[in-house]
């Protein structure tokens, strides 16, 4: 019967007219997310504000240009008002998305080259080795991350590298987890026991076999580590211990407007709709992503 | 059985410590003392004298010692910020607070993720599933302060229906409350929904159908069962991470609960007040795991726990 079935949907769907890769299949599978696409589209707009962010607006995102305007309400000539400190806050929004995304950003690449190793590592060998990195991973899964980094940010004094390396502190388990599996699944087949044969070296086989064969986890990693990179970012400015002041950041500017919102809305919305819309859109994005890459994983 | 909860027990015990050391040293190497602040400037002898009767003079590793023999008798010392009481007097007043809103936001947040991924899945792809997963997509992903703002601005400020913020009468529960409850509520949807398709598509399921079962005793006896699993195991953990507190809603609804004791005792130094919230809350968190892996092999006989994969 199974049988039957097959050739019933091989004939319902036109002859292929050569092999389709595996990574068409993904494209395809993303395509019909709709709200994986909306989200990449989101995403792919603020990265373009953020690098040209000097040409949307031109006054700068620190200059206290309209002192005298200062907490002035959203106007045609403000799009989002003015803050408290007489600096246009449309300016500071958008200068506020480089500061977010590049700390997304960087802090999942340092992510996934911690995660990929480690998880390699454990993956690969098992025993010992997996014991101990599974430890450390135990260790970061008991003490509350924002604690953590809070006492890193008092330590270090915040600042923009202290914050990307915060969050890849918390960001490289993941990574090294979804590594760690694929390699453990991988480490019996076939291939890997013929490079074995001939006298590959762990790290040889690790390299040019493993890591290559694990990219998939690799890049759902790197993108779902974005948006809580971002999130450890306004968390830790919102309580003052992240990126100091002049730079525009959106915990920080949620944090003033928080002070101001029963008087002067603009402040408080602006910012918090700004940090939401671009978390969400890289969340959607991610899973998206994740759910065309490795369709086992769905909804996990 | 037995053994590997013996053994679960040493590794806690070897986690404790090593987080008892990372902390203690990463708390002494941050910069300034407890009587640097400016506020309250003591002069250089005062504050000799205080330090050496507070054994800060001496050196580190005695500290230490000292400390965690303390601990050991749960003496968790006095904090610095009101050294009229002792750390576990004040985190016996600071966590009522705490527990009442992260507690009621967890009791009221799960049932209703529960409710609201069990629609998902059995009305997948139609508007309510989009709904559902919207929403838990919303309540994942944005920061709980912002939330927290969202509701302030929305309820207090612009309708005027609920005071901002407080503690006490219980209206002024309310927001807090729906701000605790967004994460249970996002996290069980999502779980939810997850393991009921999982289930659904199993052959025992389509078996079922074919024997004439109705599709209610399908789903409550059978299919909800099975999905039951993953959600009783992340029960706990979440509740202790809701449930001592979120130095974000609290601080946003200004309540007086554990949660800006976490920023203080950081900020003032307050070495032992520190210690003790760390330790408190790792401990806490290693017990849940323990207990829902416990919990898991319990419900699911086919994992056997000893080999631990």
């Amino acid at each position: 019967m199974s049988t039957e079935v097959n050739a019933e949907t091989e004939l319902a769907t036109p002859p292929a007219w050569r092999q389709r890769s595996p990574l068409w299949f993904a494209w395809r599978r993303f395509l019909a997310n709709k709200a994986a696409v909306a989200g990449g589209i989101v995403l792919v707009v603020l990265m373009l504000a953020a690098i040209f962010a000097p040409l949307i607006t031109k006054t700068d995102p620190t200059a206290q240009d309209f002192l005298t305007q200062s907490l002035a309400f959203p106007s045609w000539e403000f799009w989002f008002g003015i803050d408290d400190l007489g600096r246009d806050f449309f300016t500071r929004i958008v200068f506020g998305a480089r500061v977010s995304l590049t700390i997304g950003f960087a802090a999942a690449a340092f992510s996934v080259l911690i995660g990929i190793p480690l998880g390699a590592l454990a993956g690969y060998f098992g025993g010992r080795t997996d014991w101990i990195i599974m430890r450390i991973i135990e260790l970061f899964s008991v003490v509350p991350p924002l604690l953590a980094a809070m006492l890193l940010g008092a330590l270090t004094r915040g600042g923009f590298f202290t914050i990307v390396f915060i969050a890849a502190l918390f960001g490289w388990v993941q990574v090294c987890l979804l590594v760690r599996a694929q390699v453990k699944a991988f480490r019996e087949k076939e291939f890997v026991r013929a490079a074995q044969a001939l006298g590959a070296s762990p790290w040889y086989i690790i390299r040019r076999h493993l890591v290559p064969n694990s990219i998939s986890p690799i890049i759902i990693g790197f993108v779902l580590a974005i948006p809580l990179a971002m999130m450890l970012e306004a968390s830790l400015s919102f309580l003052g211990i992240g990126v100091p002041p002049p730079t525009p950041s959106w915990g920080q500017m949620i944090n003033t407007g928080m002070n101001f919102m029963f008087f002067y809305w603009h402040l408080a919305v602006f910012p918090t709709a700004a940090l939401a819309i671009t978390v969400l859109a890289t969340t959607l994005f991610g899973d998206g992503l994740r759910d065309a890459l490795d369709p086992t994983l769905k909804g996990r | 059985m037995i053994l590997y909860i013996l053994r679960r027990l040493v590794s806690i015990a070897v986690t404790f410590f090593v987080v008892s050391v990372i902390i203690f040293l990463m708390m002494h190497a941050v910069p300034g003392g407890p009587f640097d602040g400016n506020d309250m400037p003591v002069s250089e002898a005062v504050r000799a004298k205080l330090m050496a009767k507070l054994g800060l003079d001496q050196p580190l590793y005695v500290q230490y010692l000292n400390y965690m023999a303390g601990v050991l008798q749960f003496d968790f010392g006095v904090p610095y910020q009101s050294p009229g009481e002792t750390v576990v007097s004040l985190l016996a007043k600071a966590w009522p607070p705490s527990l009442v809103l992260g507690g009621l936001g967890v009791l009221i947040g799960t049932p209703l993720g529960i409710l609201l991924g069990m629609a998902a899945a059995l009305k997948r792809n139609t508007w309510i599933d989009y709904l559902a997963s919207g929403l838990a997509t919303l309540g994942l992903t944005v920061p709980v302060f912002v939330i927290s703002m969202l509701l302030i601005l929305v309820f207090a400020v612009w309708l005027n229906w609920l005071p901002a913020s407080g503690w006490g009468k219980p209206e002024r529960w309310i927001l807090p409350v729906i701000a605790f409850a967004a994460i249970p509520l996002a996290t069980y949807a999502r779980y939810t929904r997850a393991a009921m398709l999982d289930t659904l598509n199993r052959p025992f399921v389509t078996a079922l159908r074919a024997k004439g079962l109705s599709e209610r005793r399908i789903i409550f006896q059978h299919v909800l069962r099975n999905s039951a699993i993953p959600m009783v195991t992340v029960f706990l953990p979440m509740f202790i991470g809701t449930a001592t507190g979120s130095i974000f809603v609290e601080a946003m609804f200004r309540v007086p609960g554990l949660g800006s004791y976490f920023v203080s005792s950081i900020e003032n130094r307050d070495y032992p007040l520190e210690m003790a919230l760390v330790l408190m809350v790792t401990l806490m968190f290693c017990f849940a795991y323990l207990i829902s892996d416990i919990a898991y092999a319990w419900l699911n006989p086919r994992i056997r726990v000893g080999g631990r994969e």
